[in-house]
């Protein structure tokens, strides 16, 4: 979100149409499918989220799909806390489907969601999610063709649980998969990692760590799509979503049976997060990112690729940090800063504090 | 990142490794105290720039791998209590109990909370005053002064509702069991440096005196464990047996004393079991008489008896540098970060965790 849709955003955040004549916070007749169910769609989904196949008011939208290969994906966002620097679950649930698809070589077209509310959940707070995914909506250019709302009791959700399904349609001949991946392709690196995962902890409460970072939550597809305008061959892309850089590259190479290489002084981390990582006993390979993302490209269109990226604003930190090879299979090398190498492992959970 | 760079360079490391290699003239063995210097080695495969005449051994400086099977009972029994709200440093909740660890209690519904320091323990209290807060006071003597300082302000604060599960532990001694073992393979020691910086070095000296080995005060980064290497080796070389300080941009001879005098002033000294090598004397601090209403274990009185069950573990004799975490018949096959069944595959500095995590290219 730049800037002047921060500020647009949060005058508007100010103007939710419900408070003042309905409650304000969610009871569990907001999802009754009465009066206040409908003032719920008529009042606050339906605005935000205006397009003429929602307006229809039917169990499902009906609509029309040009000619090529579907590409369908679903995800649940259940992220705590609710809002946290640079985003909230709203911008979380729009984006993560959408790069989804954008990872799969696909132009995201539509998606559905499902609110699931706990009673008692601020209106206001309601408000500012659904005007956010609105934007975010916006700005990947996807309708939000039809969704569901439940509110469950007080203590049996977490303030509100969102998923979205989405559907893209693929517009080239490439298959984007970890086995279309072939000895000597480059791995490029959409930006610098960890800022999500940062941001998130650092705005956990009860941590007592504060941060400046900001979320990168965002779109990839105008980014995805600006490689495919150019016609550079892709042949895997992955988000870096849970797990980071190295469970991303991990499960391409395990997949693909190939081996990464990847240069630990190329991967950029920028300072604060370097420091918060330290601090913290984390390693930003393992840190949570929602708008980075890897792309396994043909070596001769690697610097083409990266030009592409590093002008695109949300790209100057894009790098390519390495290369694949045949052997030894499955594996994912990491080239120290010192100089010597070792394999990178999936780990075993979250990446827990240390103690000293 | 200042402080941090400087310290990770491939130039100087390999200076650092040539210099290692011009020295050592016969098998030396080596051990750093510190889990989070066992750490740093696997991270950066520091062992690939070593002679192969020289061989590091990971010591017990691991504080979730020698907390004791008890005490990770009693703190399981605690956390599960209903009125009971337990905080705890991360990595603790993984380590296994007799029966369960403790997301296995928060995953039941017990009320358990990741701190960062025992000053959130002390908040959390303040902020539930109709809770009884627990906070598991584990670690060396880097841990001692903020745990001192926190059941200091629980009593002046009057602070009714808050306690500590306490399993201080500190380094000398346990230089001294390993030394003493009838099977000791070590011929240097690289002493934990953030340990120094709280206690000094004073008290290693009648160590290395007394037993004629070579101590270096060594930092974290992989420059600094390479530099407090070739410290170590040129003594042992020149058959010298003396404390040095790598680590001197943190560390001072006398340490830091206002944390020293918080220490003294809530601990004791007290014998401690260590997980996997058994009680060490006169090797942990304990709450002094004037602070025992604050003890955890005096507030839920409980006793559990452990009995080591024979598995193919071998943590114990990692955690005293007599076997290397792949020697162990377990290792990467029952026994992985994901079933751990002993706690030096639990913690990121445990030996097993750290070779399991970064394994070299060449294993």
């Amino acid at each position: 979100m730049n800037l002047e849709n921060e500020i647009n955003f949060s005058m508007d955040a100010l103007n939710c149409p419900l408070p003042i004549d309905a409650s304000s916070f969610i009871t569990l007749a907001h999802g009754g499918g009465g009066k206040l169910t409908q003032q719920l769609i008529e009042k606050v989904f339906q605005p935000a989220f205006n397009n003429p196949e929602l307006e229809t008011r039917h169990d499902g939208a009906v609509i029309d799909f040009p000619k090529g290969k579907l590409a369908f994906t679903t995800d649940s966002y259940v992220v705590n806390p609710l809002i946290f620097p640079g985003g909230n679950i709203g911008s979380l649930a729009i984006n993560g489907t959408v790069n989804d698809l954008a990872m799969c070589g696909a132009r995201p077209l539509y998606l559905t969601v499902g609110f699931i509310i706990e009673e008692g959940l601020s209106m206001e707070v309601l408000w500012t999610i659904v005007r956010t995914m609105k934007i975010a909506a916006e700005e990947a250019g996807v309708k939000i063709i039809t969704g569901d709302t439940k509110v469950v009791d007080k203590g049996k959700g977490d303030g509100i649980f969102i998923n979205t399904s989405g559907i893209g349609i693929i517009e080239h001949d490439l298959t984007i998969h970890p086995q279309s991946v072939q000895p000597g392709d480059a791995v490029l690196l959409s930006g610098d990692i960890g800022k999500h995962g940062i941001a998130i902890m650092s705005a956990r409460e009860g941590l007592g760590f504060q941060s400046e970072i900001k979320s990168d939550c965002a779109g990839v597809s105008h980014r995805v799509q600006k490689l495919f305008d150019a016609s550079i061959e892709i042949h895997c892309m992955r988000d870096l979503t849970r797990g980071g850089l190295a469970t991303a590259l991990i499960e391409i190479a395990k997949t693909s049976q190939l081996s990464v290489t990847i240069e630990e002084m190329e991967i950029p981390v920028r300072e604060d997060v370097k420091g918060a990582c330290e601090i913290l006993g984390l390693d930003p390979l393992y840190v949570a990112n929602e708008g980075q993302f890897v792309v396994f490209v043909k070596a001769d269109q690697a610097q083409q690729a990266l030009q592409i990226m590093q002008q695109d604003p949300l790209g100057g930190s894009a790098k390519c940090i390495g290369t694949v090879a045949d052997s030894p299979e499955g594996t994912v090398i990491l080239k120290t800063k010192i100089g010597t190498s070792r394999l990178l492992d999936m780990l075993s959970g979250e990446q827990l504090p240390r103690i000293c | 990142m200042k402080y941090v760079d400087e310290y990770r360079n491939s130039k100087e490391a390999k200076m650092f490794a040539e210099a290692i290699a011009r020295t050592v003239t016969r098998t030396w063995t080596v051990m750093e105290i510190c889990g989070g210097q066992t750490h740093s080695i696997a991270k950066y495969s520091l062992q690939d720039l070593l002679p192969p005449e020289l061989s590091l051994l990971h010591g017990p400086g691991c504080p979730v791998c020698v907390t004791p099977v008890e005490l990770i009972d009693k703190a399981i029994h605690i956390a599960a209590m209903p009125n009971v709200i337990f905080c705890s440093f991360g990595d603790m909740l993984r380590v296994p109990g007799s029966s369960a660890d403790l997301f296995k209690v928060k995953s039941k519904g017990g009320d358990i909370r990741i701190v960062y320091s025992p000053m959130d323990a002390l908040n959390i209290a303040r902020d539930n005053p109709q809770k009884e807060v627990v906070f598991f006071a584990i670690g060396f003597e880097t841990t001692a002064p903020a745990n001192a300082m926190a059941i200091y302000q629980t009593k002046s604060e009057n602070i009714k509702n808050l306690s500590f599960l306490v399993s201080q532990v500190i380094v000398p001694p346990a230089i001294c069991s390993i030394l003493e073992s009838p099977q000791n393979r070590v011929q240097g020691f690289l002493a934990a440096g953030h340990v120094c910086t709280i206690m000094g070095y004073s008290e290693y000296e009648p160590i290395a005196k007394d037993y004629k080995i070579p101590i270096v005060v060594t930092g974290f980064e992989p420059l600094d464990i390479l530099q407090g290497i070739f410290m170590c080796v040129k003594q042992l070389e020149e058959g010298r047996f003396e404390v040095e300080n790598q680590y001197s941009r943190s560390v001072r001879k006398e340490g830091n004393l206002a944390a020293q005098k918080i220490i003294q002033e809530v601990f004791q000294i007290i014998p401690r079991q260590w997980r996997g090598i058994g009680e060490i004397k006169q090797s942990g601090l304990g709450l002094k008489p004037a602070y025992s209403q604050y003890d955890a274990e005096v507030r839920f009185p409980c006793e559990f008896h452990y009995q080591e069950n024979a598995t193919e573990c071998i943590s114990g004799l990692v955690l005293q540098g007599l076997k290397k975490p792949n020697e162990c018949p377990a290792f990467g096959k029952s026994c992985t970060p994901e079933s751990p069944l002993g706690a030096t595959m639990v913690s990121t500095e445990g030996a097993c965790a750290a070779y399991y995590r970064y394994q070299t290219v060449q294993s």
